[in-house]
């Protein structure tokens, strides 16, 4: 629907510069106003289709929030849409590429996959909560380090799946880290880096866990 | 999303009241729970329910081991009962069909009832682009069966869908003989595994022989000495985070190196996960690494169906049945 207004200003600029429109028989007044009478039933429809909201409370990086939603929204689009975390990402939306993984009660979870509803009450860590204020987590040093990404975009993404990968212990070696971080796919292809430097991350992690 | 109301009952005796209908397509009230399969469906508009019911929270997630075996609660996650000593220890192909199923983020979020209930991955059912799937819209056709079916099933089709069960679990569960307790508002009904899944036949979109309201509450597992001696082994296009070709579970029983009873149950080729007993007694007395194995895994395609592209699964599952029976057979 945003994009309405800016058909309709291209087809009047169209006319005002002399008509670049093959179809020279459709006025812009005609477009318009046809335009706005779908628009209107459209909205109509949908007003009859959205479900009623529903009481939300999501516990993110610590802080509570009382949300009403709809009940279709994702965790992922709670986060970014309504709490304005739009450091998860949304890469694919069906589960596939990782890009919006974020922790639920310490596990990695794939929040696109995730009804915001149906995380109610539970503990859910961003990137935005991995290191609050304070210096950055070993992790996301090690991937500045290591320039682990090129366009950026699935870093959060492989950061949070990371952090986990190190914790459950499952970054014992290269091979282990590829297998268990086969959940995040890199579209630049910055994998050899994404797995070192989740190496040394756990070289870092590993006498703290001792200690 | 087709707009739906969704409901989060405070107890399991509400939600089985709803009338959710597991496996069918067409279903207005639907059941979720790890959500992980039906928040797909639902984005893609595959399935439209007017009413969500949420089973979070409602359902046992235990992992329990007895004398008589391994019960699974329902909303067990994969990635706890895969990562469970007694899974590991006592029944390996369920662990090793687990691992080598999804990415370690789904398998965090989906439980054992839902991933026995996951739909087909035929991208002619998950693209409602495509107008023939009479799995998504009965009597529209098979665009599958002319089409680029390379996934597809050559056990069990129909000229109405060939459409592959995509579970690793449920072929390693299938082939441990494993029974479900399934629950309703009337009560409580058992059911082996095999009788879930409903081949295609003229009816393809509808998958499960659950009826309305009923959920699957646990699943259970007989103990056994095969149990103990088993493999699952997954071939795909990439080495993680995808679904099988072919996949096979294997249990035995030896007797030195001779096999004293064999379970074999196959993936990616079957439009239900699919035991393939004709092997199983082929197999018995037979002697690990003898050119035997292969003769009786030539039995597995016995009726087999190819359409194209999908012709190589055919000579590939004998192939992989014997190297899954050599695996799981040189293991202590």
């Amino acid at each position: 629907m945003s994009f309405d207004p800016k058909r309709r200003d291209l087809l009047k600029l169209s006319a005002v510069t002399g008509g670049v429109l093959a179809m020279s028989d459709v006025w812009p007044d005609d477009a318009e106003a046809g335009q706005a009478a779908a628009t209107q039933a459209a909205s109509a429809a949908d007003a009859q289709d959205v479900p009623e909201p529903i009481d939300v409370v999501l516990r993110v990086n610590g802080r509570e929030h009382r949300l009403a939603l709809d009940p279709r929204t994702t965790l992922l689009d709670a986060l970014r849409e309504h709490l304005n975390l739009t450091g998860s990402k949304k890469g694919c939306g069906l589960g596939q590429c990782g890009a919006c993984t974020v922790l639920m009660d310490g596990k990695r979870v794939k929040s696109c996959l995730s009804l915001a509803a149906l995380a109610d009450g539970r503990d859910v860590t961003t990137i935005e909560g991995l290191a609050p204020g304070g210096p950055l987590h070993p992790l996301q040093t090690a991937f500045i380090e290591r320039d682990a990404f090129q366009c950026g975009y699935c870093t959060p993404g492989q950061i949070m799946a990371g952090v986990a990968c190190i914790e459950e212990g499952h970054a014992g070696s290269a091979d282990e880290i590829r297998e268990w971080m086969s959940g995040n796919i890199c579209r630049c292809g910055a994998y050899d880096n994404i797995v070192a430097a989740i190496q040394d991350a756990t070289r870092v992690a590993a006498p703290a866990r001792k200690g | 999303m087709h707009p739906f109301t969704l409901e989060r009952p405070r107890d399991l005796g509400t939600a089985l009241g709803s009338g959710a209908q597991s496996g069918r397509t067409d279903a207005s009230v639907e059941y979720i729970a790890g959500g992980t399969d039906m928040v797909q469906l639902l984005q893609e508009g595959v399935l439209r329910p007017n009413r969500l019911v949420s089973l979070a929270g409602l359902l046992d997630h235990r992992i329990e081991m007895n004398d008589r075996g391994l019960r699974l609660g329902a909303a067990a996650t994969m990635a706890d009962v895969a990562a469970h000593p007694a899974v590991v220890q006592q029944f390996p192909v369920i662990a090793e069909a687990l691992l080598a199923s999804a990415s370690p983020q789904v398998r965090n979020q989906a439980t054992m009832g839902g991933n026995l209930l996951q739909r087909t991955r035929c991208p002619y059912f998950r693209d409602v682009g495509y107008t023939a799937c009479n799995k998504r819209m009965p009597g529209s056709g098979c665009a599958a069966i002319d089409g680029d079916n390379r996934w597809h099933a050559v056990l069990g089709t129909s000229d109405q869908c060939i459409a592959v069960h995509p579970s690793d679990l449920a072929v390693a569960l299938v082939a441990l003989d494993a029974t479900l307790e399934v629950r309703s508002a009337n009560g409580q009904r058992t059911m082996a595994l095999t009788d879930l899944h409903r081949l295609p036949g003229d009816t393809p979109h509808i998958e499960a022989a659950l009826q309305p309201g009923e959920a699957i509450a646990a699943i259970f597992v007989p103990a056994s000495p095969a149990a103990r001696r088993s493999h699952y082994l997954k071939l795909r296009t990439r080495a993680s985070f995808e679904f099988a070709l072919v996949s096979v579970a294997v249990a035995l029983n030896m007797n030195g190196q001779r096999i004293s009873e064999a379970r074999v149950a196959l993936g990616g080729v079957g439009t239900k996960p699919w035991r393939v007993p004709a092997v199983e007694s082929a197999l018995s007395g037979m002697t690990l690494g003898s050119a035997d194995v292969r003769t009786a895994a030539m039995r597995a395609s016995q009726g087999a169906q190819g359409r194209g592209y999908n012709d190589f699964k055919i000579e590939l599952m004998q192939r992989a049945i014997v190297r899954a029976i050599e695996t799981a057979g040189a293991r202590a």
